[in-house]
């Protein structure tokens, strides 16, 4: 309201007249450029020299820097305000991005260009300081003279919210998808042609039958399908189990099967894989000790198809649980005790009032196994054996030999079909139905018994399966300490020590464990990841629980999408997009920052939605009427309110970013190698001892880092009742000696 | 207390609002004069809460004009206009202590901090609430919660002051007390209110002017007492106090007053513009005289289908001619029993002519 664009306008001039315009070589953050040549090297000058070089084509960016002068003493009202800021900054950012994209590292992009205007001799890189700056002020000029324009009241804060917010999923989500869809069809000679797509796609690699019949191996889109399948049918069927015995039994232990649900969010997604070859391959102790006693020769049935299954089922089961537990609990009680005073037995009203109630929550947590089924990479990269699927089909793809980008763009195509269409099933299919029995008001009764032979079941599955998990993460923490699991079991520290040795030398410490480099790359990029993930994602659980504009839907259907996004996908994807100008980020720590970013926020989007909803909106109303602006009501009346959820989304975008290694592993590089990618390698090796103990070193981080924030908000809910316990006492007298006139 | 109020005026020209295909408020004009309290009055989806938000600026007119203190607000936001709001929850901030609750438009505002906490604490004494300004909302009762959200509205002496139910979250007993006070205060610092309840009593009671609202348009416009005698049309007779609906006839009539028909009997109203003919007639319940029927008397023959004892009062429900009648009497001694043959008269001191 009573801030002008013109501090806006100062950054792009700013950006165009004084900083590099170009990406450095040696990294954002490297300042030699200041006495290297600055300003009229070509690579460190700003545009306005550039364009005096050889850069002629940046020229007409003078026109929306200036144009917008002419309005500068008008008001907002003032319709020529609104429509010169809209034309400057549309035009500035479209041109800005236009001949970005335009003119690469080897000169015009496009033939058409090329023949429009002839063979460019020169070249541009990607986007630095400059350039960044500049599209950053052309986008809060062109949401400013949209605001001016009556849009959203007139706000010019959530108008911008809103445009940046769509300018960064634009260019870190759909852009990489779009260019995955194209560089699908563009064959060896670099030509677009429908046939390429269509030879790589229609291959018996992805839809081969043989398996049917023959011992052949199937194609790996069906071998990813069928294991979906499977897992998402396991972890559903167990998660059910579990959501039953902690809610609807006396079962003594079921408080503790809660600390299952924290488990996969804490376990970087190779380790149970991992865990399951020390116990159960070829020379793991399980194996070993059933192959002495029944006198069998110790088979290899664990990598493929049963060990990738039992590693996911193990993995995702938690996730099925606490989707379920929600499902299980929001069934209402006063229901179940309907049915059962109107003469239902126990087995029938579970089965015919519970269970029809819980469908959606578990056709739900069905489709949320496929998904995480068909995004998993650690699993089968670890266990695959012969049994191929599309996530690490992908990776080899690019990484291997064959380097065959069409390829992995087809695979990823492919396996995007795959999550899209659950996810797409699971927003139309479950979207509009609602079953939840929950209402605002508090709802009495008890949830009705389990019929005792269901009880029986639901026991004897969930309880040897919890065991199991239990004996899993054993193995883990156990693993680390023993020179050679299985042939060598006696204790050693020396895994430890190769990793994370500390030394003294000269008189000062000396990291020289082999893991400590990826180790404080990992914890530093995930710190730098988790507040931006967070800010990101509140502020669009923001302006979607509390703003209304024209588009919501497709706004929160693209801030959704990347869930859906496997990771493989994203990290080919990332490679694609942003390995040539004018985004030119592979090899930096940006571009894993920025994944995580994107992949991570509709964590942050869902857990701001869920806590915004339940703050009351006349309490923006009023802060409004009180005369604060949008940014100030968020800012002092908001965020204050949501302390938990930012924590809690800080936690999560941290720990995930850790835990991350699908996409990761397309975008480390040796400058910046992330722990997971560095465990992998291990793994490939051979070298167990380490790659588990390094495991267990990032859970216990990870642990630790849950835990001490859990202990924080704990202490400050404590705080907060200290402050209300003297209540009774107060109320009677107040503390302050002023003279009280009524007392209500 | 010293508060620079500048009371001021609200109007609104052909205002509509549609969300969608769907319009909430449909070509309404009025005008609010300086230091009044009007009530926005209706039953729940009149439209009255969305007008009261179109005056705070939460909603804006898809077309008219909305002026405040004679200034056109139509396009301005809610931040920059010079009214402040009661919400029905009164969406204290439960992160801030009441002084800081009350300081927070000042704040924001740019005063001073220390200046802002002086106005604070002179705020809270104002509603009687001085020395609270160190609790937390969640430590006060609801009454005082109430007086919270007032002061913080007042302390920024808007030209407005905009209450929504205010009193819909306090018990049936501090409610009338409260009504009084919020009165009290508005009449001591010449405030102009806009009042939004769905109660009609409540409305009665707080209310210089009332406007009833319904189906998205006015019903009917004036003073309580107004609005009461005279309605306009059978939904606000019925609306404010209850009213029985009875046909009959205009036999005879002038400017001032008609001769009105009702079965076989003959009543004498202040006219309101009607001609001769078949009319509606609005009663109220307690203006229906029931008698034990006897042969000799004139009234309408009827019967008793329940009688309700309520301690001071009893409902009637009575089978009549005109319809099923609802009545109140006071005369409790003499209760007729369900089942009783009785005669009906009206007394013409509780019946008004439909205008429409």
């Amino acid at each position: 309201m009573r801030t002008s664009f013109f501090p806006w306008l100062i950054m792009g001039w700013i950006g165009f007249a004084i900083l590099p315009w170009y990406a450095l070589e040696d990294g954002f953050w490297a300042f030699e450029w200041l006495i290297d040549g600055y300003p009229f090297d070509s690579d460190y000058a700003p545009a306005l020299l550039q364009i005096f070089q050889d850069k002629g084509w940046l020229l007409p960016l003078f026109f929306p820097l200036l144009l917008p002068l002419r309005v500068f003493n008008r008001i907002k009202s003032d319709p020529k305000y609104a429509s010169t800021l809209i034309i400057s900054g549309g035009f500035g950012l479209a041109y800005l991005l236009g001949q970005g994209f335009s003119v690469g590292i080897s000169g015009w992009e496009f033939d058409t260009l090329e023949s429009l205007f002839g063979t460019l001799e020169t070249r541009q890189y990607g986007m630095g300081y400059g350039a960044l700056l500049t599209a950053g002020s052309f986008l809060i000029l062109l949401t400013t003279g949209l605001a001016a324009a009556g849009n959203l009241r007139g706000d010019v804060f959530v108008t911008s919210a809103i445009g940046i917010v769509v300018a960064l999923v634009a260019t870190f989500v759909f852009l990489p998808v779009g260019k995955i869809l194209v560089s699908a069809f563009v064959n060896d000679e670099g030509l677009y042609a429908l046939s390429t797509f269509t030879d790589n796609f229609f291959t018996q690699k992805i839809w081969g039958v043989e398996c049917l019949s023959t011992s052949v191996s199937c194609g790996v889109g069906l071998n990813s399908f069928f294991l979906a399948i499977l897992t998402a049918t396991s972890t559903t069927l167990l998660g059910l189990g579990f959501a039953l015995v902690a809610t609807r039994t006396d079962f003594r232990w079921k408080k503790s099967l809660r600390i299952l649900t924290i488990l996969p969010i804490i376990t970087p997604p190779f380790v149970i894989g991992l865990a399951l070859i020390l116990l159960l391959g070829r020379s793991g102790t399980i194996t070993q000790f059933v192959a002495d006693l029944l006198n069998i020769e110790a088979g290899r049935w664990l990598y493929g198809l049963p060990g990738i299954w039992l590693a996911q089922t193990l993995s995702f089961t938690p996730i099925a649980f606490l989707v379920l537990i929600g499902v299980v609990e929001g069934v209402s009680p006063s229901m179940e005790e309907a049915s059962q005073t109107l003469g239902a037995s126990r087995w029938h009203t579970f089965k015919q009032v519970s269970l029809p109630l819980m469908r959606p929550g578990i056709a739900n947590a069905f489709l949320i196994g496929f998904i995480e089924s068909m995004a998993d990479f650690g699993n089968p990269m670890v266990l695959g054996g012969n049994y191929d699927v599309l996530s690490t089909e992908i990776f080899f793809a690019i990484v291997g030999a064959q380097n065959d980008q069409s390829m992995a763009a087809v695979l990823a195509i492919t396996l995007l079909m795959f999550t899209l269409s659950a996810f797409f099933a699971q927003r139309i299919w479950l979207g509009k139905k609602s079953y939840t029995t929950v209402a605002g008001k508090a709802d009495s009764g008890i949830h009705a018994g389990m019929n005792p032979l269901l009880r029986r079941i639901c026991l004897c599955v969930t309880i040897p399966w919890a065991l199991f998990t239990l004996v899993i993460y054993g193995t883990v923490l156990f693993g680390g300490f023993v020179v050679n699991w299985g042939r060598n079991n006696s204790f050693t520290l020396q895994h430890y020590a190769e990793g994370f040795g500390i030394g003294w030398s000269e008189g000062s410490l000396v990291w020289e464990g082999a893991a400590w480099d990826s180790f404080w790359t990992t914890i530093t990029i995930s710190a730098i990841a988790a507040p931006l993930t967070a800010a990101l994602g509140l502020l669009t659980a923001y302006l979607l629980v509390r703003q209304k504009f024209g588009g919501k839907n497709i706004f929160e259907f693209g801030t959704m999408l990347s869930f859906a996004i496997p990771g493989t996908v994203i990290g080919v994807s990332y490679i694609l997009a942003f390995n040539v100008p004018p985004f030119e980020l592979t090899g930096t720590a940006a571009i894993l920052v920025l994944c995580f970013m994107f992949r991570n926020m509709p964590v942050g989007v869902r857990g701001g939605i869920a806590a915004m909803s339940q703050l009351d909106k006349s309490l923006d109303e009023a802060s409004l009427t009180l005369g604060a602006n949008s940014f100030t009501t968020l800012r002092k009346v908001i965020l204050p309110l949501l302390r938990p959820a930012i924590v809690a989304a800080l936690v999560y975008s941290f720990v995930r970013a850790i835990t991350s290694v699908s996409a990761v592993i397309f975008l480390v590089s040796a400058d910046h190698n992330m722990a997971t990618s560095y465990i992998i390698g291990l793994v490939e090796n051979g070298e167990y001892g380490i790659a588990i103990a390094y495991s267990s070193v990032l859970i216990f981080v990870m642990l630790s880092a849950i835990l001490l924030v859990q202990k924080a908000i704990g202490e400050r809910k404590l705080r907060r009742t200290n402050r209300l316990a003297p209540q009774s006492d107060t109320t009677k007298s107040p503390t302050n000696s002023a003279p009280m006139e009524k007392q209500a | 207390m010293s508060l620079q109020l500048q009371a001021g005026s609200v109007t609104f020209e052909n205002v509509t609002k549609n969300y969608g295909a769907v319009t909430a408020i449909d070509n309404v004009s009025f005008s609010i004069e300086p230091g009044h309290l009007v009530t926005l009055l209706g039953p729940s989806g009149c439209g009255k809460t969305t007008t009261l938000r179109m005056i705070a600026g939460l909603e804006h007119a898809s077309s008219g004009r909305i002026l405040i203190g004679g200034k056109d607000v139509t396009s301005l936001p809610a931040t920059d206009r010079d009214v402040s709001m009661v919400f029905q929850s009164y969406a204290l901030f439960p992160h801030m202590t009441v002084g800081e609750n009350v300081a927070y438009g000042l704040n924001v505002g740019g005063l001073k901090a220390s200046e802002a906490t002086e106005r604070a604490e002179e705020g809270l004494a104002l509603v009687g609430l001085a020395g609270y300004a160190s609790r937390l909302p969640s430590e006060l009762s609801g009454g005082q919660q109430q007086r919270v959200a007032v002061a913080r509205a007042l302390v920024l002496e808007p030209e407005v002051l905009l209450l929504d139910e205010p009193l819909s979250n306090l018990d049936a007993k501090l409610r009338r007390k409260v009504r009084e006070e919020i009165r009290d205060l508005q009449q001591n610092l010449g405030l102009t209110a806009v009042y939004v309840t769905h109660d009609q009593e409540e409305a009665l009671a707080v209310s210089d002017r009332i406007i009833v609202m319904n189906r998205s348009v006015i019903a009917q416009e004036g003073t309580p007492r107004e609005l009461y005698e005279a309605p306009a049309s059978a939904f606000i007779a019925d609306f404010i106090g209850d009213a029985n609906l009875v046909t009959g006839e205009v036999t005879q009539s002038n400017q001032k007053t008609a001769k009105v028909r009702i079965e076989s009997v003959e009543y004498e109203l202040p006219n309101r513009g009607l001609g001769n003919g078949s009319t509606q007639i609005a009663i109220r319940p307690d203006s229906i005289l029931l008698e034990p029927a006897s042969a000799n008397q004139a009234g309408i023959k009827g019967s008793v289908t329940h009688s309700t004892y309520l301690g001071n009062q009893i409902h009637y429900s009575v089978d009549s001619p005109l319809g099923e009648l609802f009545v109140v009497d006071y005369r409790i001694e003499n209760a007729i029993k369900a089942g009783s043959d009785i005669s009906i008269t009206f007394a013409t001191k509780g019946m008004s002519l439909i205008a429409s």
